[in-house]
């Protein structure tokens, strides 16, 4: 047995995410290779055999890999999946769009966004938005799986020292073109990986009073989250959207203002350590999943939040 | 153009979904059942690329058990011109539902496919994909904008960076986010008219596609329960707690 894990990087560095699917995928074998697809990624495929854990990296360098499209990715994949038992990547954007067309070409039933890898064919995933868990045995000779990056530490990136074997392109797909990319970019922590994240729904009634909870994520270091609602309303953009059909976080403390929690929402942030709701309405659900629920009108609340943590004396970064 | 759109019948998303006792799945009895919500997005812009004259036909489909015929009579209630029930009883995979669609494609010969980009039952994410490496078209994939030409869609993606604008040749596979359009209800004489509107039955074995699961399912459990909070009386008492109590500030 062995595993292919396909990296998520932006040509210049691995993303954060591709630590913990490496953590993931070690648990179902330690024999793990990583692909690298990219564009002048030479310092991505560097950082690939810089983790302990890898044991080689195969890197694939050209300009039809730029973008990460899908379709092109999929043919290079297909050409050194030979010796694998499991080819693996992340549960998010990048790995949802690209693993199942891997596996519909292997003829496999893929198995998507593992939170606990049971056994090597063996795995525990949410479904219903995590209503339920469901342990799931995968019969496929060749397993395509999907892990959830924040179920699964980040491994250590550092201090190893893999062999990078140079490989040749697949074919490139001439029906697919990327066009641009609107990054949002931001000096805060990435919503996925903060430690503290701190968001937004209806309640807060227009995108500018989304400065109140910026001013608390300043103090904190927090992401800034946000309930669909708030997307939907046009409060915010879609990249801060957290729940079952947007982000899945998993910080030490996620404080969610004027959020109702509905099913959908619950399911990207029930898993958090301490959960801190603030709602004027008493009833809301999401006081039953609370740590610590302040029943109150957020327009005094956050101000007063952001007051007594003015005056602490530390605040954990 | 022609434009087919799957649809599945789901557990509906506001209700609170129970795990069986046994062990063997989630209660379904007496539950009510909808579409999948992205799968009414799917729908939606199919109906509107008619309504700007760009499409001539949109074939709805959906495959599984009996009553899945439910969430077809509802899309040419909104719009779509005719139907297709792939009857198949079970749990059906998303690798066997594409196989399913591709057959259906090489019948049917749409120039694009909609659905949603993912089931809220099973939480999968894949057929899109699976149906457009199966077909060997290009996927636009978790669209929240289409933007259709002579030959090509221009399509804005949700990714977890933002947004990204991809351009896909037709014929093409789309799967639609919750943000794609505002789906439209129903009329009481829209509905009426839709009884009529012609529904195709076809059992999944006579397409000669295998639909037996690859993947067991051994169990499925509750979540564990999150232990019960408090409630603080104001910010200071919040902010000592986070501090103090929790450390996590």
């Amino acid at each position: 047995m062995s595993v292919l894990l396909i990296a998520e990087h932006n040509n210049k560095e691995l993303r954060p995410f591709t630590y913990n699917a490496v953590s993931a995928a070690c648990k179902i074998d330690e024999d793990l290779h990583i692909l690298v697809l990219g564009n002048k990624s030479e310092s991505v495929a560097k950082s690939a055999s810089e983790i302990p854990k890898v044991k080689k990296v195969i890197h694939v360098d050209n300009e039809i890999y730029e973008n990460f499209i899908a379709e092109n990715y999929t043919a290079a994949i297909i050409k050194h999946v030979d010796t694998y038992s499991h080819i693996v990547c992340s549960a998010n954007t990048f790995g949802k769009n690209l693993m199942p067309r891997i596996a519909a070409l292997l003829d496999t039933s893929q198995v998507s966004d593992v939170i606990k890898v049971i056994s090597a064919d063996t795995f525990l995933r949410p479904i219903y938005a995590g209503n339920a868990f469901a342990t799931v045995k995968s019969n496929d000779k060749k397993k395509c799986v999907t892990i959830r990056p924040t179920s699964f530490e980040p491994a250590l990136a550092t201090g190893g020292s893999a062999e990078i074997v140079k490989s040749e392109p697949g074919e490139a797909f001439k029906n697919s073109k990327f066009v641009k990319r609107e990054e949002i970019k931001s000096d805060r922590p990435e919503l996925g990986t903060a430690r503290i994240v701190i968001s937004g729904g209806r309640g807060m009634q227009n995108s500018d009073n989304f400065k109140l909870i910026s001013a608390i994520a300043d103090k904190l270091n927090a992401a800034i989250g946000a309930s669909r609602a708030a997307v939907d309303a046009g409060y915010i953009t879609n990249d801060h959207q957290v729940g079952q059909t947007g982000k899945v976080v998993v910080p030490d403390l996620y404080i969610a203002v004027g959020i109702s929690g509905a099913i959908q929402h619950l399911a990207g942030m029930k898993e958090s350590k301490i959960i801190v709701a603030i709602n004027k309405d008493g009833e809301a659900p999401i006081f039953s999943i609370a740590d610590y629920g302040l029943e109150a009108d957020l327009f005094e609340a956050l101000p007063q939040f952001l007051e007594e943590l003015n005056k602490l004396n530390t605040i954990q970064k | 153009m022609k434009i087919l759109v799957a649809v599945k019948r789901v557990i509906d998303y506001n209700v609170q979904v129970r795990v069986k006792e046994d062990g063997t799945g989630v209660v379904t009895d007496n539950v009510k059942m909808s579409t999948n919500p992205p799968d009414d997005n799917a729908v939606e812009e199919a109906v509107k690329i008619k309504e700007s004259g760009k499409a001539k036909e949109i074939v709805a489909i959906t495959i599984g058990e009996e009553k899945a015929q439910e969430t077809v009579r509802k899309a040419l209630a909104v719009g779509a011109d005719r139907g297709i029930h792939v009857k198949v009883e079970g749990v059906v995979e998303p690798l066997a539902v594409s196989k399913i669609l591709q057959k259906i494609v090489d019948k049917e010969k749409p120039d694009l496919v909609f659905m949603g980009k993912q089931a809220i039952d099973d939480d999968c994410n894949q057929t899109g994909q699976m149906l457009a490496a199966l077909l060997g078209w290009p996927q636009a994939t978790f669209a929240s904008k289409i933007n259709v030409k002579d030959s090509s869609l221009e399509v804005t993606r949700e990714v977890d960076e933002g947004l990204e604008t991809i351009e896909v040749n037709i014929p093409a596979i789309v799967t639609c986010d919750l943000r794609l359009n505002e789906p439209r209800y129903a009329s009481l004489p829209n509905i009426m008219k839709a009884k009529k509107k012609p529904l195709e039955q076809i059992n999944a074995s006579d397409l000669g596609v295998d639909t037996k699961a690859r993947i067991e399912q051994i169990k499925v459990e509750e979540p564990p329960k999150r232990k019960a909070g408090i409630k603080v009386a104001n910010v200071s008492e919040l902010v000592q707690k986070l501090k103090n109590e929790a450390k996590v500030i």
